[in-house]
């Protein structure tokens, strides 16, 4: 028998019972659907102990890395801690240390979170104006090289969060953050495969630090990154990105604008969608590890011209990214 | 040995999964039933779908397979579109290197979710 913890309540879990199973007998609502390790409806994460190989399977290994594990699979032999698959919610406090405009309506933050706040790169955050009101927020640093958490915010027209980020919040004061999550993050396996990025707009941020941590981690495969915007002065990181392209020969930095035009050509940006530039220079995407971000068209309509040329489904990585978060 | 034995368990699921959703979607038959669903979640239930046909363990009941698929009926699912499905399957089965008599079994598996799927 294995004692589960859930929510600071500790409850019994024998054989035959599944996680799943003893925890709804006690009385707790966890989701769940087929209760056959394939929906993922009963998805949690263990906080502490090791969940069973067998409550894994069939997980992104980015999720395996987390601790998530499916309750319905999941026969313990020894005790966990457990929570709901979106985390317990933590919070914690952060000073803003520096704003910089990255283009006309985006703008770079950097916290300095107060406590030890770990991440990988391309996960996202909550940031709380006030006790009802947050929004979600990609993740552009990497922890190995920045000790500052970067966030990319786009102003909305009459965002309650991202015109208070803009307009209002100030270098040196505190802001409350969540916990980081989602699954949108690059985990060293098939280092020798394709990595394809697309993103539009802010959509940049967590393929920014994804694609760093690629490469630093030695992935030697093909890496490209597509970033499109409405126009030339859309764009931004190019410097950057191109001085990293530069450092490593088997990254591919893509820029493209929806304008038509010398100006942009001569920059070296392409002109159309990323979706239409990623076509044009690819073949197929079998053995590909897609990541996308930003537009949710362009997501959907990538998703499904990437899957058809082959990638996996199990290797596409998008998080939601909805203009505004509940 | 089992059916979802023979043909190689999760394993095969997870390698049929892939051909078999690519199948259906480029199908003109049934792909507009696809348009507009959320493509990850609906891998899942592919997954589902396949662990349940090749004999594999699952907990669906004939009351789920009629929720899940009234409102495609509503839209004109009938005959036409199982048989189909279930000639993506074969098909699916066929190009990972299964044997005749194995698809056939897989395909009488699936033949069991009919009327419960087309509501009748």
């Amino acid at each position: 028998m294995a004692m589960i913890e859930l929510g600071g309540k500790v409850y019994e879990c024998a054989p035959p019972h599944s996680v799943l199973e003893a925890l709804t007998a006690q009385g707790e609502a966890i989701p769940s659907g087929c209760r056959a390790g394939v929906c993922q409806s009963c998805l949690m994460r263990c906080l502490k102990g090791t969940p069973p190989a067998k409550s894994q399977e069939g997980l992104k290994t980015s999720l395996v890395q987390q601790g998530y594990f499916l309750a319905c699979r999941c026969y313990p032999e020894s005790d966990l801690t457990v929570a709901l698959g979106d985390g317990p919610g933590l919070r914690q406090s952060a000073i803003v240390v520096r704003r910089e405009m990255l283009n006309r309506d985006i703008l770079a933050l950097y916290l300095r979170p107060e406590a030890p706040f770990a991440y990988r790169p391309g996960q996202f955050l909550r940031l709380h104006k006030e006790a009802n009101l947050s929004r979600c927020y990609s993740l552009a640093s990497v922890p190995e090289f920045e000790d500052t958490l970067e966030l990319h915010v786009r102003r909305i027209p009459d965002g309650r969060v991202s015109g208070w980020v803009h307009d209002t919040l100030a270098v040196g004061e505190t802001v409350e953050i969540g916990d980081s999550t989602g699954h949108c993050f690059y985990v060293p396996e098939r280092q020798d495969h394709p990595v394809l990025l697309l993103g539009t707009g802010s959509g940049l941020a967590p393929l920014y630090g994804i694609v760093r941590d690629a490469l630093a981690q030695g992935h030697h495969g093909p890496v490209w990154l597509y970033h499109g915007s409405y126009a030339l002065e859309g764009l931004y990181r190019q410097a950057a990105l191109q001085e990293l392209a530069r450092r490593y020969p088997n990254f591919h930095y893509v820029p493209c604008v929806d304008q038509t035009g010398a100006a942009a050509e001569a920059l070296g940006a392409r002109t159309g969608t990323v979706l239409g530039a990623l076509v044009a220079d690819h073949g197929g995407f079998s053995k590909a590890r897609v990541f996308l971000c930003g537009n949710p068209d362009m997501v959907k309509d990538a998703r499904l011209k990437i899957f058809l040329g082959g990638a996996s489904m199990a290797d596409i990585f998008a998080d939601p990214f909805l203009p505004s978060g509940s | 040995m089992s059916l979802y034995e023979q043909l190689g368990g999760d394993a095969a699921v997870n390698a049929a999964v892939d051909i078999f959703y690519r199948k259906v979607l480029q199908d003109d038959r049934i792909s507009r039933f696809f348009v507009g669903v959320d493509m990850d979640k609906q891998a899942a239930k592919q997954k589902a779908f396949l662990t349940m046909a090749f004999g594999g363990p699952n907990s669906y009941t004939g009351l789920d397979m009629r929720r899940g698929h009234a409102h495609l009926v509503a839209q004109g699912l009938n005959d036409s579109h199982f048989d189909a499905v279930v000639e993506d399957l074969a098909a699916t089965l066929k190009e990972l290197g299964v044997s005749d008599a194995l698809i056939g079994q897989v395909a009488a598996v699936a033949e069991t979710t009919r009327n419960d799927i087309l509501g009748k």
